[in-house]
């Protein structure tokens, strides 16, 4: 790979993580972020399930749109290939990972229908094609949106727990604390802009 | 009362008009959507950088809703246990893709400021949650007042949530200035991170309005 080739797939897979994080800047998979955030190990569960399942779907995705519905000007069935695709796929693992190893299927499996509905693994299938990635940038991209999104969930649950007993006025418990958290944790990541700015400056 | 057969448990008028009512009321505000049931947050913090893109995503939803809840609601009786989710989501998806064209067809600009935002109302929990925790449950009318009742709902918070936030952020609601040109402008409000506090400060609103109502209630009974 050349040395701006690397460059390139480095800001991809930060920007995705850091600046355009895909649910703090994007807002997606908000409503599993506010249920499934109250433990840690639940949220990194979550997030791995989540990570994987973007990086199998949105490269799928991607071919599926490029190689068989541009060609034949269907486009405007993207909607419906690219769902069935992802459930489709969770069925399928959830099929698979249940024969080949049952402890983590008991891990995992309360997520896996919880991920067919999650807009994180859409919106990532959708980002790539409208941004106009070709194949290589389109997996990077999932793979920085899917840890991107695992980070904030993470962090998230890190935050609750701590906050569990805290006490708070009666009308700001539940979810309106987890917005007003969540306001600030972007406001942090939103500063992380700058520094990846600068790193492309300087390797230039 | 002909039609009262079509709602599936052959109501007499008065029950029905009562449920109708109760159901309403529910989508709308008890059960808000988005403040109670946490449905739908993603679009709500993301397409209320000004009142019309609000406006024109909650109808987006509202019809999705209305029409989800109709036909799963006809279908009930007929979906398989195993595959209801998948045929629900090809619905809603169908739906979906029918709106996407006629808003690029007809409304160009505001397609493209929503952007990725009205392919994923497909994700959108409220089509899926209302479908899977009404529609499967009643019949056809009722259904579709539930889906109306609670597109309703959310359109109201997110009409508050981007009118907050325009006229924070650039001293406007729905392109027409409100405040002077004293007004200095900030882009805080219309960064994702102001999108997650007002929404936030709003749910807190709502929060304390209910609770001082609970309150009331209890002090009358005593």
């Amino acid at each position: 790979m050349t040395e701006s080739g690397f460059t390139e797939a480095a800001a991809i897979i930060l920007a995705a993580i850091f600046t355009g994080n895909i649910l703090l800047h994007y807002f997606l998979g908000m409503c599993s972020f506010l249920a499934c955030s109250r433990e840690i190990s639940t949220a990194a569960g979550l997030g791995l399930a989540v990570t994987f399942v973007t990086v199998a779907t949105a490269p799928i995705n991607w071919l599926i749109y490029n190689c068989l519905l541009a060609p034949f000007n269907l486009t405007h069935l993207w909607l419906l290939a690219f769902i069935t695709v992802i459930a489709g796929f969770v069925q399928v693992l959830e099929m698979v990972v249940e024969r080949v190893s049952p402890t983590l299927y008991s891990a995992l499996g309360i997520f896996l229908p919880l991920i067919t509905v999650n807009c994180a693994i859409l919106g990532a299938s959708l980002f790539a094609i409208i941004r106009g990635y070709n194949v290589w940038q389109c997996l990077l991209y999932s793979l920085g949106a899917g840890l991107g999104w695992m980070l904030a969930i993470v962090l998230m649950a890190g935050l609750r727990r701590r906050m569990q007993y805290a006490d708070m006025p009666a009308a700001f418990a539940g979810v309106a604390s987890a917005m007003v958290i969540a306001a600030i944790m972007a406001l942090a990541f939103m500063g992380l802009g700058g520094v990846i700015e600068m790193k492309l400056a300087l390797s230039k | 009362m002909t039609e009262q057969i079509h709602c599936g448990q052959c109501n007499p008028p008065g029950v029905f008009a009562a449920r109708a009512g109760r159901t309403m009321l529910a989508g709308a505000w008890n059960e808000n959507p988005i403040a109670i049931q946490i449905l739908g947050i993603c679009s709500a913090l993301a397409v209320t950088r000004s009142a019309q893109a609000a406006l024109v995503m909650g109808a987006a939803v509202t019809f999705t809703a209305i029409f989800t809840n109709l036909l799963v609601s006809l279908l009930r009786r007929f979906m398989p246990q195993s595959v209801r989710l998948i045929v629900q989501m090809l619905i809603i998806a169908t739906f979906v893709s029918v709106l996407d064209e006629l808003l690029k067809a007809f409304h160009p600009e505001m397609s493209k400021e929503l952007g990725a935002y009205v392919p994923l109302i497909i994700t959108n929990c409220i089509p899926m949650g209302r479908a899977e925790g009404f529609a499967l449950r009643n019949g056809p009318a009722l259904s579709m007042l539930d889906g109306a009742a609670n597109g309703l709902g959310y359109t109201g918070v997110l009409l508050m949530v981007g009118s907050i936030r325009e006229l924070a952020g650039n001293g406007t609601i729905a392109g027409f200035r409100i405040l002077g040109d004293w007004y200095v402008k900030s882009d805080f409000t219309l960064s994702p991170s102001g999108a997650f506090i007002v929404l936030g400060l709003l749910i807190v609103c709502y929060n304390a309005i209910r609770l001082r109502a609970a309150r009331a209630k209890e002090a009358a009974h005593d």
